[in-house]
């Protein structure tokens, strides 16, 4: 049996020219729906049908793709969240934040949210579906993995820890097929009140030395880094220096 | 005693009065005299006395008089005590606390904090289970409140989010704020985004007034605002705290937590191989240098920790570890929780490199390297027979905890 993925899409946006492209995160998405479900991957997108980037993710092997037909600035929540009611999926798949818009990454936890799904944050592996639980590994800062268990239908969101997606092809890009879906357009509130403006490099922090004395300042100006005295056992035998620092290892829980 | 530096009327006097039986004691310590060979040595560090500033002072009119007293002027600055005896409102701040102490990310939070609440509203850190950080005082944190139990241990981010609504529907604080980082925070004011149904501000940069600025999309834009009640915050939104010092009050829920049964369960973490983990962002490394003369005992003790393996450059250069591993100015600046140098006796480009690290453990030869004054903890002695200690220790450690399990 099959698991059915529906991995969901954006158009990204290239970090220096800015240039549409396939989103990074999202085709990562697409790649991990194709390592799990194969030809039976479903992928959703909701937004212009005329964009050409589209075919990026059609390049990367898909049949078809889904559309959800609505203009620039509306909300892509309420019409994603009425189509994986129906859908039938078990897992749906998404990048963690878009390249463009808001990109407040609030996306997969709202669906979850909606659907009464649990969202899984991170998702590196998927190790193993059976009979409704899926044991999956979460990707966390530093390189570390976790092992969860969670129970089928649920949202999981792909971050750079993710598969590295597949080259798009040309050809297969242009012959893969757009399926339109007629949906009723909901206006996001948020441009209401909000600005999106050129991003303004922040300011640098400056180093304030807060010194009394010139003496202090001169210290902190020319001073080593140092941690102000530790402890130093000496003279003791291996043994009771290797358990010092065992016990140090242990207590900050780098060694299990 | 206080460490502050006094004249000693006493002293002076018994030092002038030849007829006391302690005058002799009382003498300014000699600092010329003839040598054996009839030479005049000198004892220049013997001269003088420290200032009331901390400074060496010498006094050539003849008119120092009493022992030179050693004593430093380090005195301690008390900072002056923030108090918020009825907070007008809340602003409540969940740190991460990765490794159970504030991370610079979550100062720069509790700095943010302290700005929106003004001298009339107080800040609110919540924290999650046990901590071992010491100085919520200086960091800002007016009243803290501490979620133990079972239920919040390893990765619970649901209760959690029961957990923080509890204390909105308690306190109903002005904000939120959490750091949007990815060790946690990020994830659990999203999740708690979204089980209030309120939008937030991500990734938040400043804050001026009632607008807030965000980074949008991927970084190309910024997103201007009015301030919502949910911030999350990017790092360095805000100075941290450093002229005050605040009350830490302990508070609590008034009501008991209702338990839900875990849509995720949390199975552990799983053993990844350190080697492939890249160094500048491995939390735990083992490095070597010149001290380390048995290199395969050093690989062994770091596959034994579990490590990711550093070097110096000194054992770079000399073809014990490969270029990509070593760790200073010229090589990577590391930023692990905690750092174990065997045999490196710490020149500054190397010091340099561990700069960002948070717990140094030092292994060497010689007590008055710069290494140990760096160093939290460091063990005097040679570095085969510690090493084969430690592996002995880890694998005693590692087959009690199976003994208990089983």
């Amino acid at each position: 049996m099959t698991t059915h993925v529906i991995s969901l899409v954006s158009i990204g946006a290239h970090p220096t020219s800015g240039r549409p492209r396939r989103a990074e995160q999202d085709a990562r998405a697409v790649e991990l729906g194709l390592q799990l479900a194969g030809d039976n991957l479903q992928v959703l997108h909701a937004g212009d049908i005329a964009e050409p980037t589209l075919r990026a993710y059609l390049g990367m092997g898909l049949a078809q793709l889904h559309v959800l037909e609505q203009p620039a600035g509306a909300d892509a929540l309420p019409v994603l969240g009425d189509y994986l009611q129906d859908a039938g999926a078990q897992v749906v798949l998404t990048g963690s934040q878009a390249e463009t818009g808001e990109g407040s990454g609030m996306l997969p936890f709202l669906l979850a949210e909606h659907l009464g799904w649990p969202l899984i944050v991170g998702l590196a592996q998927v190790e193993s579906i059976d009979s409704g639980v899926a044991h999956v590994l979460q990707a966390l800062p530093r390189g570390q993995r976790r092992r969860l268990k969670v129970r089928l239908p649920f949202v999981a969101t792909v971050d750079n820890a993710g598969p590295k997606p597949r080259q798009s092809a040309y050809g297969p890009a242009q012959r893969g097929v757009l399926q339109e879906h007629d949906v009723q357009v909901v206006d996001d509130e948020l441009f209401t009140g909000a600005v999106l403006q050129p991003a303004k490099p922040r300011p640098k922090r400056l180093k304030v030395i807060k010194a009394k004395s010139g003496a202090d300042r001169m210290k902190a100006a020319t001073a080593k880094a140092s941690g102000g005295g530790g402890q130093v056992l000496k003279g003791l035998g291996p043994e009771a220096g290797a358990e010092a620092i065992l016990k140090l290892l242990i207590e900050e829980g780098v060694v299990r | 005693m206080s460490d502050i530096i006094r004249r000693d009327p006493r002293a002076e006097w018994i030092a002038r009065n030849r007829l006391h039986p302690l005058h002799a004691a009382m003498q300014p310590e000699q600092h010329s005299w003839m040598g054996p060979n009839g030479i005049i040595r000198k004892n220049v560090h013997g001269m003088g006395f420290i200032g009331p500033n901390g400074i060496k002072r010498i006094d050539r009119s003849g008119a120092q008089q009493g022992g030179a007293t050693k004593r430093t002027a380090a005195v301690q600055v008390q900072l002056p005590l923030h108090q918020v005896p009825a907070p007008a409102f809340y602003i409540n701040v969940v740190p991460d606390m990765v490794g159970g102490r504030l991370s610079s990310h979550d100062r720069d939070l509790l700095g943010l904090a302290r700005q929106l609440a003004g001298s009339d509203g107080a800040v609110l850190a919540v924290v999650f289970g046990e901590h071992k950080e010491s100085a919520f005082d200086t960091a800002g944190v007016d009243r803290l409140l501490v979620l133990d139990g079972r239920e919040f241990d390893g990765y619970s981010p649901e209760q959690r989010v029961h957990g923080l609504r509890a204390v909105d529907n308690q306190f109903s604080p002005r904000h939120w704020l959490l750091p949007d980082s990815r060790s946690g925070g990020g994830e659990l004011g999203r999740r708690f985004a979204a089980s209030l149904k309120e939008r937030p501000a991500t990734r938040v940069w400043q804050i001026k007034g009632s607008e807030c600025i965000g980074r949008a999309g991927a970084g190309r834009e910024d997103l201007a605002r009015a301030l919502p009640r949910l911030i999350l915050a990017a790092v360095e939104c805000a100075d941290p705290v450093s002229d005050t010092r605040h009350e830490v009050l302990p508070v609590e829920l008034s009501t008991a937590l209702a338990r839900s049964l875990p849509r995720i369960e949390d199975l552990g973490a799983v053993a990844v191989d350190p080697g492939a983990i890249p160094m500048a962002e491995a939390e735990f490394i083992f490095s070597g240098g010149n001290g380390v003369k048995d290199w395969e005992l050093f690989h062994q003790t770091a596959a034994a920790l579990g490590a990711t393996e550093g070097a110096s450059r000194v054992a770079v250069d000399d073809g014990f570890m490969a270029r990509d591993r070593q760790v200073g100015a010229s090589g990577i600046w590391v930023t692990a929780r905690v750092y174990v140098a065997v045999g490196i006796s710490g020149a500054i480009q190397h010091l340099q490199g561990i700069g960002a690290c948070d717990k140094v453990v030092a292994i060497n030869l010689d007590p008055g390297c710069d290494m140990i004054k760096r160093a939290d903890l460091s063990v005097i002695g040679d570095s085969g027979e510690i090493l084969r200690a430690l592996i002995a220790a880890v694998q005693a450690h590692r087959n009690g905890a199976k003994r208990d399990a089983a």
